[in-house]
């Protein structure tokens, strides 16, 4: 089970080997949570000091009275609930346009054969050579203003529901996930009287669960963690996601209610990663092996 | 294996269309075909064609237009890029970018780079050090911008505290115009490594033993064996991660807007920043345009470079 790596384990075995990994493992242990679990105990704990106490030098560790206030104060003052909807709002219609469309438009370029099927497919690539965040404002202009029909999809979840379905990297994943799919499976399906979509429901849907699973994860988090095109889209405070309304409501907000709301915006993403975490960490490290 | 499989009756199909059943004339069979193969593309052509490549377009035509939305756009010619060009913040955005995504290579590279050969070694808790070297990068980047100023923070912040207990001089962090840059560098790092640790952690998994085993025994020591084994075996993952980390770090907006607001002195004003202030602040959407083609030729070249070396990689 245990591979051979830079270390032999016969360095590993010999007792200086054995205090010195010890050693190391310490060091990288304490390391790790000062570096990243010190931070989020500091905002978890600091919503939870008084408003003089959390202003204070040298800090305190740890708080001397634990309030709540901070957190209910953040909840009733910064409209937490109001724009944690509006985030779920985003992030839910984001992640089932995208599994309608990708899933419908990657079964049909890798089952159906379209004409100029490949066409299509070089158009949707070529968008992964052009980073999304160059393009914003000539694509906020569109949204401003569609062609043809003349309306504005800003102020409304559309706003970010249509542009999450061109995501070229999650239309890829579920194609060439499809391609794999045994071809006698579907033309089994077909000799069984099942229609195209009948097909994609009943049989490709279901044997694709784990890149379903993982494009549903990526949907989710990018519109979760997504700044600037919903600071675009949402000029009006009441529909905007939680990372805009934090960074407007910053500048004049108490520090620990800000803080609290720094943690109460944190905790879908880091408690989804938690549950989800095998999973995760799984189909990123996957990603570095087949390029 | 599967692959050519597949791909032989894709590309015979135009010589040898497959036995239709009895009944249905050919011709109109495949119509109906290809109508129910577009009906299942519609909805993502749609978005693609509106949001991608009609914006796409939208930014090369706008570059020369004066463009105010409401308004008949009009022709201007490269009135839109000289304008752009004597704008005494482009010098500042273009070195602060590319200073940006150098130190970010450095740093975020080098850094996790060293965590990820470390963490390799380690036989214990390996499940603990994945879920905490990822956690940042769950934590919305926003929340990881305004953690980090509130560090920063001249009065009671965690940076100049932790300095002040270890008797080591305080710095001004984000607020110093020469130290601001490098502090929304670390927040960068802090913020991203997760994803590379993990992604070079694979790689590092795929080195076979038996190639350590044979250096050692010809004698080479630790930092031999990771110049001559691991760097080697892992060359095309590092360099697909570094130009990947410079495709992301070309467009840093998040950290200088909630950070520095690209201050002190537009230390911290970077390209997409600038855009921003172009289109939102100034309303000069063909200033806007023209900075957006400028970065996406760049982008582009970066991006293009990274798809050849995935693909061949992928194909050999």
């Amino acid at each position: 089970m245990s591979t051979r790596t830079l270390i032999s384990p016969a360095t590993l075995a010999r007792p200086r080997g054995r205090a010195l990994y010890w050693t190391v493992f310490g060091t990288v242990v304490v390391l790790f949570a000062l570096a990243f679990l010190f931070p989020v105990y500091w905002m978890a704990s600091g919503a939870m000091k008084s408003p003089d106490e959390i202003a204070r030098t040298p800090p305190t560790l740890v708080p001397e009275h634990w309030h709540l206030t901070g957190y209910t104060d953040a909840w009733d003052l910064m409209q937490l609930p109001q724009h944690l909807w509006n985030t779920v709002v985003q992030a839910a219609g984001a992640w089932a346009f995208q599994l309608v469309f990708c899933t419908a438009a990657a079964y049909a370029l890798s089952k159906l054969k379209p004409a100029f099927g490949n066409v299509v497919l070089g158009g949707i690539l070529a968008t992964l050579m052009v980073p999304a965040q160059a393009l914003v404002v000539p694509k906020y202009l569109t949204a401003a203003d569609l062609p043809l029909i003349h309306t504005s999809l800003l102020n409304d979840p559309l706003g970010i529901w249509l542009p999450a379905v061109a995501n070229a990297f999650n239309l890829y994943l579920l194609k060439r996930f499809f391609d794999q799919l045994p071809r006698d499976v579907l033309e089994a399906a077909e000799i069984d009287g099942a229609g195209k979509l009948r097909t994609l429901w009943s049989v490709v849907l279901p044997m694709s669960r784990p890149v379903l699973g993982v494009v549903s994860i990526f949907a989710l988090v990018a519109v979760w963690q997504d700044f600037l095109w919903p600071l675009m889209v949402f000029s009006d405070t009441d529909k905007q996601p939680i990372s805009v309304a934090l960074v407007q409501l910053s500048q004049n907000i108490q520090l620990t209610v800000l803080v609290a709301a720094m943690v109460i915006a944190s905790i879908p993403m880091v408690a989804l990663f938690l549950v989800f975490q095998r999973h995760i960490i799984a189909g990123i490290s996957a990603g570095s092996t087949k390029g | 294996m599967t692959k050519t499989a597949e791909r032989l009756p894709a590309a015979a199909a135009p010589l040898a269309p497959p036995p239709t059943p009895a009944g249905g004339g050919r011709g109109r069979r495949a119509l109906a075909d290809q109508v129910r193969a577009y009906g299942f593309l519609l909805g993502g052509l749609v978005c693609f064609a509106l949001f991608s490549w009609y914006p796409a377009i939208r930014a090369v035509v706008i570059a020369f237009q004066r463009y105010t939305p409401g308004s008949t756009p009009e022709w201007v010619g490269t009135a839109n890029f000289r304008r752009v060009l004597h704008d005494p913040e482009f010098g500042a955005a273009w070195r602060n970018t590319l200073t940006f995504t150098v130190l970010a290579l450095l740093l975020g590279f080098a850094v996790p780079f060293v965590l990820a050969l470390v963490l390799n070694e380690l036989r214990h808790a390996k499940a603990f050090f994945r879920v905490v070297v990822y956690l940042p990068v769950m934590i919305p980047p926003v929340v990881s911008a305004l953690l980090w100023k509130w560090f920063y923070d001249p009065g009671a912040g965690l940076a100049n505290e932790t300095l002040r207990a270890l008797h080591l001089p305080t710095s001004n962090w984000s607020n110093g115009t020469d130290t601001a840059l490098i502090s929304l560098v670390i927040v960068a790092t802090w913020a991203n490594l997760g994803g590379t640790v993990l992604i070079y952690l694979a790689a590092l998994q795929s080195i076979p033993g038996e190639l350590y085993e044979a250096a050692e025994l010809d004698g080479a020591g630790l930092l031999q064996r990771i110049r001559h084994v691991t760097i080697p075996q892992t060359r095309f993952v590092i360099l697909m991660l570094m130009l990947l980390q410079i495709i992301a770090t070309m467009q840093v907006f998040t950290e200088p807007f909630v950070i520095t607001g690209g201050g002190p002195e537009s230390a911290t004003v970077t390209v997409l920043y600038l855009i921003y202030k172009y289109a939102f602040l100034y309303n000069d959407f063909g200033g806007a345009c023209a900075l957006s083609v400028m970065l996406l030729v760049l982008l582009g070249a970066f991006s293009a470079l990274y798809l050849r070396l995935t693909r061949s990689e992928g194909d050999a």
